[in-house]
């Protein structure tokens, strides 16, 4: 069993950026994987949300599958890390605040489609929109907040670095915005 | 009712989506289908809003093609405007393009797929993975993060930025690249095509073990959509649209991007937030047709460089019409791959690249315009109305994996019906239905125009929701 610190990432709403921003790492990929479990990501293949010493959560809270799923990473993760600016603040995923959901919905699907067989949005295959998008601060506890849209590789890097090697991070890693 | 069997979430995608697998009262798959499950609404979020902040806006529909989404708003700012951008801001984009492709493509080859066709689709699924390639191949895939890494370095350099460079605009781009910047960039070059050369050999070597997969994993007739050059050859930036049919035969030429809701259309269902295009003479769902990489292959008489035209010419005699192989997909992303480093030299060495010139600028001279380009994983549309001011009124994306969908979903029976014994389930069988959505390397923020992600479970239930059998990644 290894005993080496079980890092996780996870995807709610929002555009994939920061995520690559984290495969901007680069090489540091192959260090990284010399220093952590990856216990769980969007790139490797895992079962239901293990435990984890530290999350990097991408993405505002926009549907009930978001809301039940960051409810069970922040019971099963020791730091959580609001991992970009639509974590932080909700930013882009958030500006469907402003409308209402089914204003919204009807522009995706109902006038700009020929053909509606049928609208998306909480059946029993898809999630159910939540009125309103939220940022991860609003639904569970967050450690650390790391902004930006996304936020620069070498700020991941020193943020995950200082995590793993028991350093209060400094700088801006702290700070809401 | 038939049996229901999920696969939630899809990993190893870039993007969050489940797979239902239906099975009949026989025990024998029926049938399937393939939800995204995320939506953000762009097309609505946009309105009210003036149209030059669209390309820093419309970026965010998506981190791992942020360039492209660029390219289609600033290419529809330059029809709001009326004006054609300066040569050096074309060539910039066009450059930026091919360093979108060459990225893009290296993440869903090398860091999605690879781990499947290296390690084995029946591998411990613990490793794999890109970090488990780290252990295994370690050349194979530092090459692969380096290829990734150039195309990065490209956008970085020229935008600012990595994800999300604020570079593109209405009539242009922002500002003139730096002489610095391009010899930084050329110096990757060398290295990329060996990188490219080594890769496609080694795919090319394990296709004869992969042959149920390639014959299995979405194999089938279809239309291909994708633009050409004047003359017929592979083009990303502009040109015109053809259509061929799966004996390779043309069905429509020389179609203008600017009329693409003249010919294709799209329709909603209610278990996916995927929308379905369809080409419109053929109705829906009767006109399904597949985009990117292979389709860009089926469609080109030609790559128009060296290497790549080497390449494009064994690829076309996979087939006698057109390469209706799904997996093919993998195959001809690396060719992209190759044509885009190739492409990428010449750029680097056209004096005008550098030019000072990169901006026109007018105030809106029409209300409503369309700007394309062909995105790594097909053609991109984005089609603004505005005000007399150039307030955003309306917007209508259109993007590949919206394409694809039809496509996808009947890739994702096909693997279900050849691969999946529901009795039995292993985490191999299902691999293999990701696998077939892997091959199209779907990107669900695009589409949907969000993204996310779940673990994994897969459960088979009767009609009262009792579980019959169940199996976790472990």
């Amino acid at each position: 069993m290894s005993t080496k610190p079980r890092l996780a990432t996870v995807w709610l709403g929002g555009c994939s950026g920061c995520h690559m921003s984290f495969l901007d790492l680069d090489e540091r990929l192959i260090e990284l994987a010399g220093k952590v479990d990856m216990v769980a990501s969007p790139i490797t293949d895992y079962k239901g949300f293990p435990h984890a010493d530290i999350t990097l959560v991408e993405g505002a809270v926009a549907n009930e599958e978001h809301l039940a799923h960051i409810r069970e990473v922040r019971k099963k993760t020791r730091t959580l890390v609001s991992f970009g600016d639509c974590a932080i603040t909700g930013n882009v995923t958030a500006m469907r605040n402003a409308f209402g959901v089914d204003d919204v919905l009807n522009r995706a699907y109902r006038e700009t489609s020929a053909v509606v067989v049928g609208i998306p949005s909480g059946n029993h295959v898809v999630p159910k929109l939540l009125p309103r998008v939220r940022p991860v601060h609003e639904v569970v506890h967050v450690d650390y907040y790391l902004p930006g849209c996304p936020p620069p590789a070498d700020a991941i890097w020193r943020l995950v670095g200082d995590l793993l090697d028991g350093r209060e991070p400094v700088g801006d890693v702290r700070r809401f915005g | 009712m038939p049996e229901r069997i999920v696969i939630h979430p899809v990993t190893r995608i870039e993007g969050h989506a489940k797979i239902s697998i239906y099975v009949d009262a026989g025990g024998q798959v029926e049938s399937a289908q393939f939800h995204v499950t995320e939506f953000r609404g762009f097309e609505k979020i946009c309105e009210g809003r003036p149209f030059h902040e669209m390309p820093g806006l419309m970026s965010r529909v998506c981190g791992i093609c942020p360039v492209s989404h660029v390219i289609a708003s600033a290419k529809a700012g330059d029809g709001l405007l009326g004006v054609d951008p300066p040569p050096a801001a074309v060539l910039q984009r066009r450059l930026l393009n091919y360093a979108q492709v060459l990225q893009s493509h290296a993440l869903s080859f090398f860091h999605l797929s690879s781990p499947d066709l290296l390690l084995g689709l029946d591998s411990p699924p613990e490793k794999r993975n890109i970090f488990g390639l780290v252990e295994k191949e370690p050349d194979f895939i530092r090459r692969g993060i380096r290829l990734r890494q150039f195309g990065q370095r490209v956008i970085e350099l020229a935008g600012g930025k990595r994800v999300h460079p604020v570079w593109g605009a209405p009539g242009g781009v922002l500002e003139p690249l730096t002489k610095e910047a391009r010899d930084e960039m050329a110096g990757w070059v060398k290295e990329s095509i060996e990188s490219l050369q080594m890769a496609l050999g080694r795919l090319k070597s394990l296709l004869d073990s992969l042959q149920e997969e390639i014959q299995y994993l979405g194999n089938f007739p279809s239309l291909f959509l994708g633009t050409v050059s004047a003359d017929g050859g592979l083009e990303y930036y502009d040109g015109m649209i053809r259509i061929v049919d799966s004996e390779g035969n043309v069905v429509a030429d020389r179609l203008d991007p600017q009329r693409y809701n003249t010919f294709i259309e799209e329709a909603s269902e209610e278990w996916t937030f995927v929308k379905f295009a369809y080409y419109k003479p053929l109705g829906y769902p009767g006109g399904k047709y597949r985009v990117g990489p292979l389709a860009r292959l089926n469609v080109a008489q030609h790559a128009g460089t060296p290497l790549a035209d080497r390449e494009l010419r064994e690829f076309q005699q996979r087939s006698r019409g057109a390469v209706c192989e799904s997996f093919h997909y993998h195959v001809a992303r690396l060719i992209e791959m190759l044509h885009s480093v190739e492409r990428i030299d010449e750029l680097l060495n056209d004096p005008e690249l550098l030019g000072e010139d990169v901006r026109a600028r007018a105030l809106p001279n029409r209300k409503e315009a369309v700007g394309s380009c062909e995105a790594p994983r097909g053609i991109l549309f984005h089609h603004y109305t505005v005000d007399h001011d150039g307030t955003m009124r309306k917007a209508n994306l259109l993007i590949a994996t919206g394409q694809n969908n039809q496509a996808m979903n009947m890739a994702v029976e096909q693997a279900a019906q050849r691969f999946v014994r529901p009795g039995q389930l292993t985490e191999g069988m299902l691999n293999r239905v990701e696998a077939a959505i892997r091959c199209f390397d779907p990107c669900l923020s695009c589409s949907t125009h969000a993204i996310g992600q779940m673990p994994l479970v897969i459960e088979l239930r009767d009609r009262t929701g009792r579980i019959l059998d169940r199996i976790e990644r472990s």
